[in-house]
């Protein structure tokens, strides 16, 4: 099994979370969940071991895009909802760097759904990261296609009508190979995750949900208060599915329901379902996703839903290459493609 | 014994249902009439539909081809031969013939049903309709099927088989060698044997048919062409746009990586490109146009040379990513080979009217160079030329063309591809400037002083890691800056780069034969054939006239304003309502006239060439 980064040089020194940072001024609100993102990026990059040069971010429009001019890397600010498309290019002629996409869930499920959409079916060796802090920021709160219904916006005076997506249940419909999601801020849980991320070959899609302090603060409470513990379902794979405060709640097989949370002392420690995130069949990992609320949040699995490897897209545009590709000088074997086969000669 | 007749030139027009096969009957008598030596053009016209409904007027696919023994420039204005499988075929084309003109028609084909199906209240080909035509009426389809009854075909398959029959017939009428035909349909059908000896069967029956029967008095040879030395091919304006872009990476050393959405009838190259894989090229089939584009510009920034093709609906879903491309001020080549709009249009129909759109269909002040070619092997160089204004000023480029160059066929001196100079492209490689500390540091909006192009540094360059994006930048750091005199200085930077390009345009060059025309006919793109075709008509009419066709539409070569103020008159003849002359007329104040046409079709040169004559009397007139 090879991750993403293999073929990207690694450092000959170690680098350190400085060396991931910019010059410039960060300039999100005060108490925005970015700021907890970035620095655990930062954090994450040297420990990945791959060059400053070879590392390169992509990102769309809204907040959480403005990161690529935080790190010092190679980087592209660039459409609202277009930088999986960009990325691709990226990935598809450098297998030599490790591309990173930042977006958010206005740039990734709205504006962009369609690229979010193929980048993940087709597996392109990239890492996705979605923060989604369920409201349009940049442009100063509209409602997002994650938020949920009967939202108060400029935008929606009367409450939102249209029903949210679940990002994590998306990318699983997708086929996406790895899928999971995090908190703004559980670092330690960031970090493990982003890491696995690195170890997968083929496109990651990693959901963050990310407060946004201003248009939608505290959207994400219940996963974060002293009750955290009865609403944040941790998904760690080979272990039985078990949450609460006291420990007390799991996550049994249902014949009906597909998955079902239930009091272990109704059913019984070995009831269980043990998570297994290498399942090639993705309805186990759809049946969890759908854990999660649809409206306000009150409980959620995080951690890795799916991580299954198929070949990454670009790996085979490549090889398809490699194989056909002629012996000997090419413009010799240009010459001759363009000369063709039927040809004549005018003396 | 059957008379042969010699002719300069002759135009034929086969035409049939959607399922016939004229396209590829059509090919074949081109591909035949080639490698004779003749000079040749041809013009494929068929329905969007891929099976329109059979015998209908909407589902005739017709396929024209010119060929001479001199150095034409169009696929003809009027057939002199219509070839026709039915009554659809002859109702939709039979204007257009000459009179006088040969009608070859399939009998069997021609029933009360198929008649009244199109609207014929009797039968044309009986009924004294056609009495200013030469017509000759088999029974084509029967002929076939008789032909082919020993080959265990059902008849719907051998009946198939009857445009075979007709090109077996026409090759022998004009006097054309068989063998590369029979050649062909051995290597098309190898695998399927009973279909390969069927169709040789029907091609050489209808041949001997041409030898046996009476109803053509005379047979007719057109000699080759006189045409530099070399080694030929026939090629398209699409294939020879490909093996550009191929060609033109290839120059500077690039990887090639095309980014693109199937959309008619640009299609080819994605076709042609994804093919050449033994040549490195990458290609990416996208979900949509934006990520087309998209993807083509990451490929740019990663050190590759992105390209996306595409026609106009697709020109307006990629205009964001090309302005993102001026703002970043990366390489990409954009090849909008133009159909017949606006919205969906006539997709297999040609027209240059997004011209506009190439040269304005952007938000922001966002300039660009937009070069068009003027016929099916001009698509060869312009694509490199393309290529190489994008490496050198790191810049998107547009590509015009059209879908009367992307299917149009002709001979083509198959380019010595060491005669072509290489596009030099230096890469930053170390830190271009000193940060104020003193120490090394990358600027990537330093220019070139002379080109005005930026440091390109690519990703895995130590050192060298920036940031680029759609925020409006600062020089030299690229820094985001919303300065107002630094806005206005990089808007006058970025327009001054593209302003720049004219250094390496080529002052154009007219022609005016005897030095003492008045009147000036002026076209850009795939109008170039019929305005040749048109002013020697002119010519041969003894008048005088002069001609100047413009690749470079932005930026303009710099003797053009020179040009246009030195006639009394100048007429642009293209298929928009005008759009290039408003162009011209913006920059230069001349006025300008313009002869626009939006039929779906190239110009006509029989059309254009009474507009010409009529303006020089005029002149003439008004200057005596």
């Amino acid at each position: 099994m090879i991750g993403k980064l293999a073929g990207v040089p690694l450092a000959l020194e170690p680098l350190t979370r400085k060396d991931f940072t910019s010059d410039q001024e960060v300039r999100w609100c005060p108490g925005c969940g970015d700021y907890a993102i970035l620095a655990a990026f930062q954090g994450l990059m040297p420990e990945l071991g791959i060059t400053r040069e070879n590392t390169v971010m992509i990102s769309g429009i809204g907040c959480s895009s403005r990161f690529p001019y935080y790190v010092d890397s190679y980087g592209m600010h660039s459409i609202h909802g277009r930088a999986p498309a960009i990325a691709t290019g990226v990935a598809i002629t450098r297998p030599d760097l490790g591309v990173w996409v930042v977006t958010g869930d206005g740039d990734a499920l709205s504006i962009g759904g369609n690229h979010l959409m193929h980048a993940l079916r087709r597996n392109v060796n990239i890492t996705i990261m979605l923060f989604n802090n369920r409201i349009y920021g940049l442009t100063k709160g509209q409602y997002s296609p994650t938020s949920e219904t009967g939202k108060v916006t400029k935008s929606t005076p009367f409450g939102s009508l249209d029903h949210p997506f679940n990002p994590v249940s998306l990318a699983l419909g997708a086929e996406a190979g790895f899928v999971a999601r995090t908190i703004d801020s559980d670092r330690a849980h960031f970090t493990s995750v982003m890491k696995a991320a690195a170890q997968y070959r083929g496109a990651s899609l990693i959901e963050i949900y990310q407060n946004c302090p201003i248009f939608n603060d505290g959207a994400f409470d219940e996963l974060k208060g002293p009750e955290a513990e009865d609403a944040l379902i941790r998904l760690e794979h080979g272990q039985p599915i078990r949450f609460g405060t006291q420990n007390h709640l799991g996550v049994i097989q249902h014949p009906v329901d597909g998955v079902k949370v239930v009091e272990v002392a109704d059913v019984g420690e070995d009831a269980l379902l043990v998570h297994n995130a290498h399942r090639p069949d993705p309805s186990v990992a759809f049946a969890l996703s759908r854990l999660t609320d649809g409206g306000v949040l009150h409980r959620s699995p995080i951690g890795i839903f799916r991580d299954v490897q198929r070949p990454a897209y670009d790996d085979l545009v490549r090889e398809q290459v490699a194989l056909a590709r002629t012996e000997g000088d090419p413009e010799q074997s240009l010459a001759h493609l363009i000369a063709g086969k039927d040809t004549w000669i005018v003396a | 014994m059957v008379q042969v007749h010699t002719l300069d030139r002759v135009v034929i027009r086969f035409a049939g249902d959607s399922g016939d096969g004229m396209q590829l009957t059509g090919d074949r008598f081109t591909s035949d009439s080639a490698v004779f030596g003749n000079d040749i053009s041809t013009l494929p016209n068929f329905p969007a539909e891929i099976r329109a409904p059979q015998g209908t007027i909407a589902g005739v696919s017709s396929f024209q081809v010119h060929f001479a023994n001199y150095d034409i420039v169009t696929p003809g204005d009027r057939p002199d031969v219509l070839v026709a499988m039915n009554p659809a075929a002859l109702k939709a084309n039979l204007a257009d013939l000459q009179r006088g003109g040969l009608i070859v028609a399939d009998r069997a084909e021609f029933t009360s049903r198929n008649l009244k199906k199109v609207g014929y209240t009797a039968d044309p080909l009986e009924d004294g309709s056609l009495s200013n035509y030469h017509v000759v009426a088999l029974d084509l389809s029967g002929m076939t099927v008789e032909a082919l009854k020993d080959f265990g075909l059902g008849r719907k398959e051998a009946t198939r088989a009857k445009n075979m029959f007709a090109l077996g017939l026409l090759t022998w009428l004009y006097s054309r060698p068989e063998e590369p035909t029979i050649d062909f349909l051995a290597r098309r059908f190898a695998s399927r044997p009973q279909i390969r000896d069927a169709n040789i069967a029907a091609f050489r029956t209808g041949f001997a048919y041409g030898e046996t029967t009476e109803d053509f008095a005379v047979r007719y040879e057109v000699e080759p062409a006189t045409m530099p030395p070399g080694v030929y091919r026939q090629v398209s304006g699409n294939l020879a746009t490909a093996y550009g872009l191929m060609v033109g990476a290839h120059k500077a050393g690039k990887q090639l990586f095309l980014g693109s959405y199937p959309i008619t009838p640009a299609s080819d190259i994605l076709h042609e490109l994804s093919k050449a894989k033994g040549e490195g090229v990458l290609t990416f089939q996208a979900e949509d146009e934006i990520a087309g584009v998209g993807a083509a510009l990451g490929a740019s920034f990663a050190g590759a040379l992105g390209v996306t093709t595409t026609s106009g609906p697709g020109m307006a879903l990629k205009s964001e990513t090309l302005g993102l491309a001026v703002m970043t001020e990366l390489p990409l080549v954009v090849v909008d080979v133009q159909r017949a709009g606006p919205s969906t249009g006539m997709p297999t129909k040609t027209e240059q009217a997004d011209l506009m759109q190439a040269l304005y269909g952007r938000n922001g002040e966002a300039p660009l160079p937009v070069i068009a070619a003027a016929s099916p092997t001009d698509c060869f160089a312009t694509a490199i030329e393309a290529c190489r204004i994008a490496l050198t000023y790191r810049t998107p480029v547009i590509m015009l063309s059209d879908g009367y160059l992307a299917n149009g066929a002709e001979p083509w001196l198959v380019p010595d591809l060491a005669s072509i100079p290489a596009i030099e492209v230096n890469h930053a490689t170390e830190p271009n400037g000193v940060a104020a500390d003193g120490t090394p540091r990358f600027q990537p909006y330093a220019r070139d002083p002379e080109t005005l192009a930026r440091a390109w540094a690519i990703p895995g360059t130590p050192g060298l890691e920036h940031r680029l994006g759609g925020l409006e930048k600062s020089e030299p750091y690229g820094n985001v800056s919303y300065d107002p005199a630094n806005h206005e200085a990089m808007v006058n930077q970025r327009a001054a780069k593209v302003a720049g390009i004219v250094r390496d345009v080529p002052d154009l060059v007219v022609d005016d034969e005897t030095g003492d025309a008045c009147v000036l006919v002026l076209g850009w793109g795939s109008t170039y054939g019929p305005i040749t075709a048109a002013v020697r008509r002119v010519r041969a009419a003894g008048e005088s006239i002069a001609q100047v066709h413009v690749r470079h539409l932005n930026p303009l070569p710099a003797n053009l304003g020179a040009i246009l103020r030195s006639y009394d008159r100048v007429i642009l003849p293209e298929m928009n309502l005008g759009q290039f002359a408003r162009v011209l007329r913006a920059n230069y104040l001349v006025d300008v006239e313009s002869w626009p046409r939006v039929r779906g079709l190239p110009i006509s040169p029989a059309d254009l060439a009474g507009e010409l004559l009529e303006a020089i009397a005029e002149t003439k007139e008004a200057t005596r």
